[in-house]
């Protein structure tokens, strides 16, 4: 009886329940996870080699840490992902209001046209940018930092603001417009009525689009690639001429700092907007509809 | 209600003004000088001569870069099948799962999303070199089918991994599939479980009720699906870079080395247009899929 009791069988839609789904689920995910995981392991590795275990060891971090133009390039990388999330938000944040306000000609248009940084392929952008900031818009060289970013950080602002946009509107469309109405008739002008009002509702949305924009940046390594000059090097465009030739534990470590980076945001990012935020633009579309 | 920007003109245009001019100049105005690029040709070291000829299009219809096109379009057609296939049972044990579960599986899917796709790729080279986990973990196996056999399969020799085009399959497999399984999740998510119940409860088995309920009623799902593995995945520059050998060249390879090595701007800027015209091929065709899915709900 007891035994009954406690061995409910699998009702007919919990599939999660069969255990064909869970070996298939399990596979998944060592799929994804064992590269992973065992770069961050091997990190720790006392070896040259990453594929034997010969004992725990902090040398590579030291050695990445005291590789100067790592460091350079992993100081590059943030400082553009800050620059690049800080302008994002803003003008990511303009659009949603704008397109969820406003009914304007042409707004069919401006909101596919928002929508195609989004879709078109990474290379194409790469390579507009390339030939934008060597024909219409040459970027000086030697200018000081972080002056010196500045082509990567409005390349970076262009694939990611829109990012920012779908995350933001998601999140007015749960806005009740009467609390507007309510603040401009008790006089407070437009603009007030906007800092007030709008901007604390979809704050949220806003923190959680600043890290979804600041991960983009972070994670980019084809358009950085084609944008930035001979003398500014990013963390991605540094380790892809390390590891062009050679898997080395040190590349490892530097690794393991960034994928934790990316863990802890991810997580932030979580506890602002929900899964929402996990798969902003990425549904296929599904999640305007809702 | 939405206002009409009429009724606020000072503020629609300051709101409107930061996003337009941010997406016109600092992106349709780089696409559009590519687009001018695809048209033109050399003329002397530095100068392109834009709108004058037809050249590069048909450039790239030469037997040489047919190939990589049609090569490219293989390579991501059978990673987007394999992403299918994989992705779909994932995406259905999501679905079903308690809200909690569901939860920790969707995060399970995108923490290695957001990893950076370097690092990914480089992570998966560890795996595939001639001494990494894989070779090593077959010589060990063969060691010891020899050790019991005694030498029945001869000398070892590692397998060929790295730098082929099964690597670079395997490497967009790797990258793309949460791409697959996200839009495969959301409408799967929406779908009306009373008619899958009652699929079952007359007697049709999991399998059947699979192909004949959940497939047709996924069928928009499954096309956005499939666009938003493909497009990446017939785009992607890092993976066959680095997992690639010689001959796994994909169509953005060919791009790069245009701008970076050969310098010919025009010929790279109308392959890369070429992508662009696939990519929106692409997203009629997947736009068609769903009105017609609409339609037929409706």
């Amino acid at each position: 009886m007891s035994e009954a009791t406690r061995k409910i069988p699998p009702g007919p839609l919990e599939y999660l329940r069969r255990w064909p789904l869970q070996v298939w689920l399990a596979l998944v995910a060592v799929f994804l996870y064992a590269p992973l995981i065992s770069l961050m392991v091997f990190s720790f590795n006392d070896s040259r080699f990453t594929t034997v275990w010969r004992g725990f060891t902090f040398r590579w971090y030291e050695k990445a840490f005291k590789n100067a133009s790592l460091i350079e390039a992993f100081g590059n990388s943030l400082t553009i992902a800050l620059f690049s999330t800080l302008i994002s938000v803003v003008v990511g944040a303009m659009a949603a209001i704008v397109l969820w306000r406003f009914r304007f000609p042409g707004k069919t248009a401006f909101n596919a046209g928002l929508a195609i940084p989004i879709v078109v392929p990474e290379i194409c952008m790469g390579v507009g940018m390339l030939v934008f900031f060597a024909k219409v818009l040459p970027w000086p060289q030697d200018l000081i930092w972080p002056l010196n970013l500045g082509a990567i950080i409005i390349a970076h602002v262009s694939f990611s603001f829109p990012f920012v946009a779908v995350v933001v509107r998601a999140r007015l469309a749960s806005f009740n417009r009467e609390l507007e109405e309510a603040a401009r008739d008790l006089g407070a002008s437009e603009f007030r009525t906007l800092m007030d009002i709008i901007v604390p509702h979809i704050a949220p949305s806003l923190v959680a689009g600043a890290l979804l924009a600041f991960t983009l940046s972070l994670d980019d390594f084809v358009i950085t690639f084609f944008t930035a000059g001979p003398d500014t090097v990013t963390f991605p465009v540094k380790v892809y001429s390390m590891v062009r030739f050679s898997v080395t534990p040190e590349v490892n470590a530097a690794s393991t700092i960034l994928i934790v980076v990316t863990v802890l945001l991810t997580f932030l990012a979580l506890r602002f907007q929900g899964s929402d935020a996990l798969t902003a633009g990425h549904d296929g579309g599904a999640g305007d509809k809702k | 209600m939405e206002q009409s920007w009429r009724q606020a003109k000072g503020m629609f245009g300051a709101m409107l003004s930061a996003p337009l001019f941010w997406l016109v100049v600092f992106f349709f105005v780089p696409l559009a000088i590519v687009f001018a690029y695809s048209f033109g040709q050399n003329v002397g070291l530095i100068d392109i001569s834009v709108f004058t000829t037809f050249d590069n299009y048909k450039r790239a219809f030469e037997p040489l870069y047919l190939a990589i096109f049609v090569k490219s379009i293989w390579i991501a057609a059978i990673t987007t099948f394999i992403c299918l296939v994989l992705g779909f049972p994932v995406a259905l044990a999501i679905t079903f799962a308690p809200p909690k579960a569901k939860a920790w599986l969707l995060l399970l899917i995108m923490l290695p999303f957001w990893t950076n796709l370097l690092i990914r790729t480089y992570a998966l080279m560890a795996f595939l070199r001639t001494e990494g986990y894989i070779n090593t973990t077959w010589h060990w196996i063969f060691d010891g089918i020899n050790a019991v056999s005694g030498g029945m399969l001869g000398d070892f020799r590692a397998m060929e991994l790295m730098n082929t085009n099964f690597a670079v399959v395997l490497g967009l497999v790797f990258v793309n599939l949460p791409f697959m399984i996200l839009p495969l999740y959301s409408t799967l998510d929406r779908m009306d479980r009373s008619l899958l119940e009652a699929s079952l409860d007359l007697g049709a088995g999991h399998i059947s009720t699979l192909f004949n309920v959940v497939v047709p009623m996924a069928g928009a799902g499954i096309a956005s699906g499939i666009l938003i593995t493909f497009i990446p995945a017939l785009g992607s520059y890092l993976t066959p870079d680095m997992l690639g050998g010689p001959d796994s060249q994909m169509i953005a390879n060919v791009i790069e080395s245009q701008f970076k090595r050969a310098n010919n701007w025009p010929f790279g800027a109308a392959l890369s247009f070429l992508l662009v015209y696939m990519t929106f091929i692409g997203i009629a065709i997947q736009g068609l899929v769903e009105r017609k899915n609409a339609g037929r709900a409706a």
